[in-house]
């Protein structure tokens, strides 16, 4: 089923195999990164990036970088 | 002078009465890279009482696309940042009490450095140095407006502003092994303006004593992606550096890393303190594109950066070959590892 998602404040469509927060991150070459996810106004712990990313969910992730 | 600052002034929510309190303020800058240039300039102009900038940095070609400072002439006579900066932000704006020290910030010297400003605003290159002026920030009871950018992207979270918000150490959980610099995926301009604008904005707001929420905020100017969390909830109760028992851990020797020049070597070594873990096979291919003749196996990465033979060990070490400056050591390290 094809999934749409608002992720950081754009509209995001789901790539077939990516099913929870931590294969989202992956995607997005985060996985690596020290990153806060907040979905659905609620910010996940580290334990909850197993949950399932639905249609019409709204996720912002801000990962730290280092420069400036 | 009076109408120097009259559009500042004709700007309602700070009026003639908050321009009183930005002449009152003063900023310590923590670091004159590009975020500090572009942060001091503002600040400077907007009329601030005083302002010291640090920085352990001279001037290159590579920092002129986006340090808005400098000069070609500051590149050829080879100028420390700081000394540069102090010239520049003096000749815009002679109100202002600006001093420029060529200093690196250690746990050593970081008290003593920003005792007496009322603010500190974020404008360093990489994470230790962050959670040392979180450190700092916090046992002197001010503000750190953080911010950081690389790519197209930049974020910014105002710590300190409210008595029960988190702190940088809070929203860590772990340290990175590693964080994107300018000198591994580079930077464009822009970013460094929008994230030193918001972090002006919110010093601004700080000053003329504004309340504001703080959230962590990022942009990315090429993609359109933006994010703001309110991130209250993450603040930790047993937090060492924000707690009531708060012990600074990155103030303590323990936390902070250690340096020797190895004699008759050429060579500094960096220590890292043994909560920063280090992951050799993501460092090495986010230098692959910055660095030459890139080596790694299980124990170490080792590669050249500008003219310098550099080695990772697992254990949280880096060797740089070809100096006995500390300085330049950890220059490059920050620019490598972040
Ligand atoms: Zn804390």
């Amino acid at each position: 089923m094809k999934r749409t998602i608002e992720l950081n404040g754009n509209r995001y469509d789901m790539p077939a195999e990516v099913g929870n927060v931590q294969e989202l991150l992956g995607h997005l070459e985060l996985a690596e990164r020290i990153v806060i996810v907040e979905m659905n106004r609620d910010i996940l712990a580290k334990d909850a990036y197993d949950l399932p990313i639905n249609d019409r969910d709204q996720i912002e992730i801000i990962h730290f970088v280092g420069g400036g | 002078m009076s109408e120097r600052y009259s559009r500042q002034e004709l700007f309602a929510p700070i009026g003639e009465d908050g321009q009183i309190q930005i002449r009152k303020a003063s900023i310590f800058i923590l670091g004159a890279g590009a975020l500090g240039s572009s942060g001091a300039e503002m600040l400077v102009r907007a009329g601030v009482g005083r302002v010291t900038i640090v920085d352990r940095d001279i001037i290159e070609w590579t920092n002129l696309h986006r340090q808005q400072l400098y000069t070609e002439q500051d590149v050829i006579e080879q100028l420390p940042k700081a000394v540069a900066a102090e010239k520049r932000l003096t000749a815009i704006n002679s109100d202002v009490a600006v001093t420029g020290i060529v200093v690196d910030v250690t746990q050593q010297n970081v008290l003593d450095l920003m005792t007496g400003h009322d603010l500190v605003l974020d404008a360093t290159d990489n994470i230790e140095t962050r959670l040392l002026a979180n450190d700092a920030a916090l046992k002197l009871g001010i503000p750190f407006f953080m911010g950081a950018c690389v790519g197209s992207y930049g974020l910014t979270f105002p710590i300190g502003i409210q008595d029960n918000q988190p702190c940088l150490h809070c929203i860590l959980e772990t340290l990175p092994s590693q964080t994107l610099t300018c000198d591994t995926v580079g930077v464009i301009s822009p970013i460094v303006v929008t994230t030193a604008a918001r972090q002006v904005a919110d010093v601004l707001k700080y000053i003329t004593r504004i309340p504001f929420e703080p959230k962590l905020e990022s942009a990315d100017l090429w993609t359109g992606d933006r994010a703001s969390i309110g991130v209250a909830s993450m603040k930790k109760a047993g937090c060492p550096s924000c707690s009531e028992n708060a012990v600074y851990p990155f103030l303590s020797a323990r936390e902070s890393m250690k340096t020797a020049v190895l004699c008759g070597r050429d060579t500094v070594q960096l220590s890292w303190p043994t909560s920063r873990k280090f992951e050799l096979i993501p460092f090495a291919e986010s230098i692959r594109g910055s660095v030459s003749k890139l080596i790694h196996n299980p124990h170490l990465v080792a590669c050249e950066y500008n003219g310098h033979r550099i080695v990772l060990f697992r254990d949280g070490r880096m060797l740089v070959h070809g100096t006995k400056d500390v300085v330049t050591a950890r220059n490059i390290a920050a620019r490598l590892l972040g």
